[in-house]
């Protein structure tokens, strides 16, 4: 089963983070624009950027807030690069248990990324005077059954796994309920 | 609700660990903005002027501006203010950094702190958490040290530390304030710090700061960071690099130091080296700054990049800015690569970079005239370098000829006697000056450093080209898109400034002209200090982004106070002659508004009278630099007017005038 292609903008924020001076410019607009209403108040603390900045050691690494995750990883990573070492979970975007990051203060909401829907560019893109933060804006070609490859693949491990007919009944009994 | 201000202050009493949460009377943010104008008013009610800058009275304010926390690019200074155990006088300094926006976050506008706590403590304030801490284990700590240690200590990496070192704790008279890569240096303010028993205050808020008209305020920010980067694509021709472009004099980003080392003065302020910058030399100090430098980095919410991180080898990472890259190695007459290593033990230790060089080589040159013998100086190292480390050893430790060097140039020339005090010669009300000695008098410069209450010429002027252009045709092009400027005559001063002939200093800009020039330099200064805004882009480059014109709109759009440029004007004139009435008060006059003696060579007696009369009487003072009753009652000041009656430092007859 061949899909048709399909062309997909991806919007992609280049980090360079040697050019961050760690002005944290980009969590204040940030905060800014997304207050109700619209540039009302700032709060970094409701940034959904983060600038990880130990200037000691050198460390200066915006963050954007990705998908809230309900559990938090079996295993946590530390990063050295060029000598310097990085916290743990440092380039994690998740809004996660194991951390404060990425949580409404008050109601411990979690926070996500939105590109600044509706603006040309994000906000912090935009106020980056120093460069390290660049959109970039390029087109793929994407199959669109794409997922129905995916489905596939996962459906023969499960046959591998449990046998054709467990999966078939198992499959008629959630179609049941669905109709029901 | 209260925009742009949170409306809190924290009322701290270290002697009794009191501490309190006050709300603020918005009729006060009104008439003296905030910062430093709302702090003047603090101290002018509350710190008597028989009240010693070490008792337990004084007040020790830490004041984020009206401003601060909002997205206003570059909005981000914290105002100390105190009486400095220097000038004897109201110390007021500054600094960039993150500490005056998290305390905003945190929901306080300013710490005001009293008293003095029996043992070594600091304050840690996360939103409405406060506390007074234990700091003993933190005594003798350097000032980067003790921030790191606090932020484990509390598990608080983001919190934002403002910290004393070692002469801070031992109350040396030029101890500073140092929050990471910003300080706050001038008046000895780390000292009363030190006498009140506070290592540091560390700071934490998840607050919101709310603008009262959201779309206006961020339309005027977006206007505001358009021009940045106008401007940083088009820096102004015909001036030294380090000016031509916004923030701070660029000294951690320009390697050409041909002007400061050939222009300003080396030792105790004493040797013009001309011809110093040769090829050699900026090849090897090209090479330590390339090196030593990791980043440049900047303050809170700014794109300008004024400071770096300094790592040279052998020594822990510190950050720098400015003009202290210079101050250690010109005062020892070394070079950059002395200078930045100096720099990191005295960053640590918390010291003045202007003052503590100078008093340095103020303590070698009375050594070397014989002033000072072994006798007081015994152990004292051959090496020139090895005698500066000496001595800042000892003076952040108050040893020996230390304790005495420990109060600045002026006190230890008094204490020493002997002639010194004609090598403490490069002071202003007592206090250390940048090593600069002139040709000709120049008008602006005379009036500023002789009224300036800021104690530092750079925080004093500005905005105003420092120098005339040489040729007609370079001047028009520089007034065709200088819009910053309050009135149009402005333009015409500069236009006809020359830089021989008739309209050529001393006599020319005039005395009037110099009046409102130096008013207008002063008057963005003040503004800045109390809105929180780094004069890097607003009172000192040329053409900057914040001016009087979209100052009101900021503050209208972000404060909700209606605002326009009269009325800042009348805001920022009010709480100016309040610091003058807290001076005066103090017992501050005309003897003390003068420059150092040897600052010029060519001295005008006559002309600096006739500006000094002029300029007293442009701004509403005596003819002994006191704040007429008039003035004052038109400002609304009218309980300075009389306490001045009841002091006798006013009289009924003078009101005539």
């Amino acid at each position: 089963m061949k899909g048709e292609k399909k062309k997909k903008i991806i919007k992609t924020v280049k980090i360079d983070v040697d050019k961050c001076n760690g002005c944290r410019a980009c969590e204040v607009i940030c905060s800014s624009f997304h207050a109700a209403p619209k540039y009302s108040s700032n709060n970094p603390a409701r940034a959904r950027i983060k600038v990880i900045r130990e200037p000691l050691s050198d460390i200066y690494v915006p963050v954007y807030a990705g998908e809230y995750t309900p559990a938090e990883c079996a295993g946590r990573d530390k990063y050295t690069i060029d000598g310097k070492e990085y916290d743990e979970c440092a380039f994690c975007r998740a809004s996660c248990p194991s951390r404060d990051d990425f949580k409404e203060p008050d109601s411990g909401l979690p926070l996500k990324c939105d590109m600044c829907e509706g603006e040309e560019e994000p906000l912090c893109v935009k106020v980056c005077l120093a460069d390290a933060l660049v959109l970039e804006e390029r087109e793929e070609e994407v199959e669109e059954d794409q997922e129905q490859v995916e489905l596939e693949i996962g459906l023969e491990s499960l046959t591998k796994k449990h046998g054709m007919q467990k999966v078939l009944d198992a499959i008629a009994r959630m179609s049941q309920k669905e109709d029901s | 609700m209260r925009y742009a201000e949170t409306g809190f202050n924290l009322e701290v009493d270290l002697t009794r660990g009191n501490i309190e949460r006050v709300a603020t009377d918005p009729r006060d943010t009104e008439l003296y903005l905030g910062g430093l104008g709302t702090s003047t008013k603090i101290l002018w009610d509350r710190v008597a002027p028989e009240v010693e800058p070490f008792s337990p009275d004084n007040l020790l304010i830490f004041s984020a501006g009206l401003l601060c926390g909002t997205p206003a690019t570059g909005c981000n200074r914290t105002i100390v203010s105190t009486i400095s155990p220097q000038t004897l006088l109201m110390a007021f300094s500054m600094m960039g950094g993150f500490w005056a926006p998290e305390l905003k976050y945190a929901g306080y506008d300013k710490v005001i702190l009293r008293g003095k706590s029996p043992d070594l403590v600091y304050l840690w304030i996360k939103n409405d958490k406060v506390e007074i801490r234990d700091a003993s284990h933190l005594r003798g700590k350097g000032a980067t040290e003790t921030a790191e240690l606090i932020r484990q200590e509390l598990n608080e990496p983001k919190a934002q530390v403002a910290s004393i070192g070692l002469a801070g704790e031992n109350r040396v008279y030029f101890a500073s304030i140092e929050q990471g890569r910003s300080s706050a240096s001038r008046g000895g303010i780390g000292a009363v710090m030190g006498d009140k028993g506070l290592k540091a205050i560390a700071v934490r808020g998840t607050g919101d700061v709310n603008v009262a008209r959201p779309v206006e305020f961020f339309e005027l920010c977006n206007e505001v960071l358009e021009y940045i980067k106008f401007r940083e694509n088009n820096p102004i021709p015909g001036v030294m690099p380090i000016l031509a472009r916004l923030g701070s004099p660029q000294e951690m980003q320009v390697h050409d130091e041909k002007w400061h080392t050939e222009n300003f003065m080396w030792g105790n302020s004493r040797v013009r080296r001309k011809g110093f910058w040769d090829e050699e030399v900026e090849k090897q100090w090209t090479d330590t700054m390339t090196r030593a430098r990791t980043r440049l980095i900047s303050c809170y919410n700014c794109p300008m990049k004024c400071g770096a991180s300094i790592s040279m080898p052998g020594l822990p990472t510190y950050m720098m800015k400015c003009f202290s890259k210079l101050t250690y190695t010109m005062a020892a007459m070394s070079d950059l690569d002395f200078g930045l290593r100096i720099a990191q033990r005295a960053t640590e230790y918390g010291v003045d970079g202007f003052s503590t060089p100078q008093v340095m080589a103020f303590g070698l040159e009375l050594y070397e005239n014989g002033i000072l013998t072994d006798d007081d100086l015994p152990g004292l190292p051959s090496g020139n370098e090895d005698r500066f480390y000496w001595l800042l050893d000892r003076i952040v430790r108050r040893e020996g000829i230390g304790d005495v060097l420990a109060n600045g140039t002026y006190w230890a020339a008094k204490q020493i006697g002997k002639g010194a005090d004609k090598y403490a010669h490069n002071n202003i009300k007592k206090h250390e000056q940048l090593p600069l000695k002139l040709s000709m008098l120049n008008p602006i410069y005379f009036l500023m450093y002789a009224t300036g209450e800021k104690i530092n010429i750079t925080q004093i002027e500005g905005q105003f080209p420092q120098a005339p252009f040489p040729t007609r045709e370079e001047r028009e092009a520089f007034v065709k898109d200088w819009f910053q400027v309050p009135d149009e005559k402005f333009k015409q001063y500069f236009l006809d400034w020359e830089l021989r002939g008739e309209n050529s200093i001393p006599y020319y800009p005039t005395v009037e002209m110099s009046c409102d020039i130096v008013d207008w330099q002063e008057k963005m200064h003040y503004i800045d200090d109390a809105l929180g805004m780094c004069a890097g882009l607003s009172s000192f480059p040329l053409k900057p982004p914040y001016h009087i014109h979209n100052y009101p709109k900021f503050i209208s759009a972000g404060a909700g106070i209606d605002m326009d440029e009269t009325k800042l004007t009348q805001a920022a004139k009010r709480y100016r002659t309040l610091v003058r009435a807290v001076n005066i008060r103090r017992g501050m006059r005309r003897k003390d508004d003068k420059p150092p003696e040897n600052h010029w060579k060519k001295r005008f007696p006559e002309l600096e009278k006739e500006l000094l009369d002029t300029y007293y009487r442009f701004k509403g003072w005596n003819n002994d630099g006191v704040p007429t009753k008039a003035s004052l009652d038109e400002l609304g000041l009218d309980y300075v007017s009389d306490d001045f009656m009841q002091r006798g430092i006013l009289t009924e007859s003078e009101n005539a005038f």
